[in-house]
C-alpha cells in the first residue's frame, strides 16, 4: 500500500511538472464524418515534427469529432505556423480544425 | 488528468456558439511623468510615453488570440486623469492633449483611449475646470480618445456644480456632433464612485493609485449565461444562481489565464480582471434575454429588477473564487443601444428610462447608451445624472451616466450610432423642470454611513 501510495503521489507530481514546463496543444477535428480523416491530419502533424500524446475519436450520427493532445516542443516549426497549416488542411478537407493551447481548457475546467 | 472531450467542445461551444470573448486588453499608463508648462512640451510627452509603452499591445493580444483560441475583440489604453496634468500648463483649451492622445492610439493601432478625465467629487481644481469645458471640442475633434467625469462619491457626497456643469456638457458635445447624431456623448461618461481599474470604455482611466502601467482584462459574455439558464428551465434560484456562478467561473478564469500571459509578454504588471456581461448588438449576445430566459417575458417587465440583481450577484461570486484579481466594475451592464433585447423591448414601451433607473440600483454600472430627445433641456440631464449618482452615493457602489440628446430626434424616431454602439429609439423623458434645483450649486453633503435603512 505504502509503495503505491508513494508511486501515485510521484506520478502525479511528474505530470504537473511535465504540463508547466511543457504545455501541450489540443487540437479539436469537428466535421462530416468520411474515410481517411485521421491519416490525412496526422500526415500533416507528422510532416510538422509533432509528437501525439492522446487521441480520442467519436462519431456522433454522421458527425465525426477528434480531440488530440499533441506535443509540439520539437516541432520543426513555431506554434502560430503549426496551427496554421491544419486549419488549411481543415479548409481542404472541409472539417473545422481548431488549435490551442492545453492552458485554455485547463484554466477553464480544472480548480 | 487530460482534459476530456466535453470540456473541450463546451469551450468551443462557448466560443463559437455562444459569442464568448475577451472583450478588451486594456493597458493602463500612468502619465504623470509627462506634466510640463508648456502644452507643446507636454503632448510631445504624453505621446513618446504612450507609444514606448504599448508598442507590442496589439501585437502581443493578437498573438494571445491564435495560440489561446479566445477572441480577443479590443484592445485600449487607459492614461492617468488629463486634469491632473492639466494644472501645471497655462493653456486654457486643453484640446491638442485629446488631439495628441488620438494621435498615439491611432498609432499603436488601439481602438479607444480613456482618461481624458477629472476627479471632481468633492470640488475643482484649475485644472480640472479646463478639463471639463474642453470636454466637448475635444470629443468633436478627436476619434478615439474617451472622456469620463467623477462628480460624486460615498465619502465626498455630490459636487453639484460639476452635475450642473456636465449636463451643459453632454448638450454642448452632442451639438458639436450633431452631424453624427451626437455620437460625441457616446464616449463620455459621468460617475459616481469610479473604479480606477476599469478596463471597459468609456469609463476607463489609470487610477492615481495604479502602478507605471499595468494590464486588464474585460471579459465578457451574456450568450454562455443565457445559454446556461435557457439549459435550466425548472431549476429554483439557488440553482439558478449555481449555474451563473460555475458559468462566471470559466469566463473569468480564460481572463486571468490571458491577463497574466500578456502581462508577462509585455513586461508590465497585471492589474484585474473586470469580469462584466457586457453585450453587443449581436444576437444572441444580450443581457436582457438573460432575464428574458429567466422567465421575465420581456426585460424591463415586473421581475426585472429582481432578475438583474440575481444575476449581478451570482456573476461577482463565480468571479471572485476565479481570480485573486477581480477589480473594475464586474457586474452586468445595461447599455440600451449596444442590446438587441433591450432595444426591442424599450420600442415595445415595456422598458422606461424610469424602469431602467431602477435597474442601476442593482446593477453593475449605470444609465447606459441611452438616447434622449434633443430638446431634453441642459438641467433636465443635471437632474437623471443628480439621481443616478444618488444611487450610487447611498448605495456604496458605481453608478454612471451615459446618454445622448441626440440632435433633432423626437420620442418615435430611431437613431443608429453603428458599430459597437448599435441603434435605439429615442426614450422618452419627463419634461418637468428641475432647473430651480440645479441651479441652486455647491455639493450634496456625504450620507451617514450608520443607519442604513
Amino acid at each position: 500500500m505504502e509503495k503505491w501510495r508513494k508511486l501515485t503521489e510521484d506520478v502525479l507530481k511528474e505530470t504537473l511538472k511535465e504540463e508547466q514546463d511543457n504545455p501541450k496543444i489540443i487540437v479539436s477535428v469537428l466535421g462530416k464524418d468520411r474515410v481517411g480523416i485521421i491519416a490525412e491530419i496526422t500526415s500533416v502533424i507528422a510532416k510538422l515534427g509533432g509528437n501525439i500524446i492522446d487521441i480520442n475519436q467519436t462519431i456522433f450520427r454522421e458527425l465525426f469529432s477528434m480531440n488530440m493532445v499533441i506535443d509540439i516542443s520539437n516541432a520543426e516549426v513555431p506554434f502560430v505556423k503549426f496551427k496554421e497549416e491544419l486549419e488549411k488542411k481543415g479548409k481542404e478537407l472541409d472539417l473545422m480544425i481548431m488549435a490551442q493551447r492545453e492552458d485554455t481548457f485547463i484554466k477553464m475546467h480544472r480548480i | 488528468m487530460r482534459i476530456t472531450s466535453r470540456e473541450i467542445f463546451e469551450t468551443i461551444k462557448m466560443v463559437e456558439v455562444e459569442n464568448f470573448d475577451i472583450r478588451t486588453v486594456t493597458m493602463g499608463i500612468s502619465l504623470r511623468d509627462c506634466q510640463r508648462t508648456k502644452m507643446r512640451d507636454m503632448c510631445d510627452a504624453i505621446y513618446s510615453k504612450i507609444m514606448t509603452k504599448a508598442e507590442n499591445l496589439v501585437k502581443v493580444a493578437e498573438d494571445l488570440e491564435a495560440e489561446f483560441g479566445i477572441p480577443i475583440i479590443n484592445k485600449r489604453i487607459s492614461v492617468t486623469p488629463i486634469a491632473l496634468l492639466a494644472d501645471s500648463v497655462e493653456d486654457e483649451d486643453l484640446t491638442p492633449i485629446a488631439v495628441t492622445l488620438d494621435r498615439a492610439a491611432r498609432d499603436t493601432g488601439v481602438n479607444f483611449i480613456g482618461g481624458f478625465s477629472a476627479l471632481v467629487e468633492k470640488g475643482f481644481t484649475q485644472g480640472d475646470k479646463k478639463l471639463l469645458t474642453s470636454i466637448p471640442e475635444a470629443l468633436k475633434s478627436t476619434e478615439r480618445v474617451c472622456s469620463s467625469v467623477n462628480v460624486a462619491s460615498t465619502r465626498a457626497g455630490i459636487n453639484m456644480d460639476a452635475v450642473h456643469l456636465m449636463g451643459k456638457a453632454i448638450k454642448e458635445t452632442a451639438s458639436l456632433t450633431a452631424d453624427k447624431d451626437g455620437i460625441g456623448c457616446a464616449k463620455l461618461v459621468v460617475f459616481c464612485n469610479i473604479p480606477e481599474d476599469n478596463p471597459f470604455m468609456a469609463g476607463a482611466l489609470h487610477g492615481i493609485g495604479e502602478a507605471e502601467a499595468v494590464i486588464n482584462i474585460g471579459v465578457s459574455g451574456p450568450g454562455v449565461v443565457r445559454d446556461a439558464i435557457s439549459d435550466s428551465p425548472n431549476k429554483d434560484f439557488g440553482s439558478l444562481a449555481e449555474v451563473i456562478k460555475r458559468t462566471a467561473f470559466k469566463i473569468t478564469r480564460a481572463g486571468e489565464l490571458i491577463g497574466r500571459e500578456a502581462s508577462k509578454r509585455l513586461g508590465v504588471s497585471f492589474g484585474i480582471v473586470d469580469l462584466s456581461l457586457a453585450p453587443t448588438p449581436e444576437v444572441g449576445d444580450s443581457v436582457a434575454e438573460i432575464i428574458e430566459a429567466m422567465g421575465v417575458e420581456r426585460c424591463g417587465g415586473p421581475g426585472t429588477t429582481a432578475a438583474l440583481a440575481l444575476l449581478n450577484d451570482a456573476v461577482k461570486k463565480g468571479g471572485a473564487m476565479a481570480s485573486c484579481y477581480v477589480g473594475g466594475l464586474s457586474g452586468a451592464f445595461i447599455p440600451v443601444s449596444e442590446d438587441a433585447g433591450m432595444i426591442r423591448a424599450v420600442e415595445e414601451g415595456v422598458l422606461t428610462l424610469a424602469k431602467l433607473e431602477a435597474m442601476t440600483s442593482v446593477c453593475s454600472v449605470g444609465l447606459d447608451m441611452i438616447a434622449l430627445p434633443g430638446d431634453t433641456a441642459a438641467s433636465t440631464i443635471s437632474g437623471i445624472i443628480a439621481d443616478e449618482m444618488s444611487i450610487g452615493v447611498i448605495n456604496k457602489k458605481t453608478t454612471a451616466v451615459r446618454v445622448i440628446p441626440v440632435p433633432g430626434k423626437q420620442v418615435g424616431d430611431f437613431v443608429e450610432f453603428g458599430g459597437l454602439l448599435g441603434k435605439s429609439p429615442i426614450l422618452d423623458v419627463s419634461t418637468v423642470s428641475c432647473a430651480g434645483f440645479i441651479n441652486r450649486g455647491g455639493r450634496i453633503p456625504a450620507p451617514l454611513q450608520s443607519l442604513i435603512n
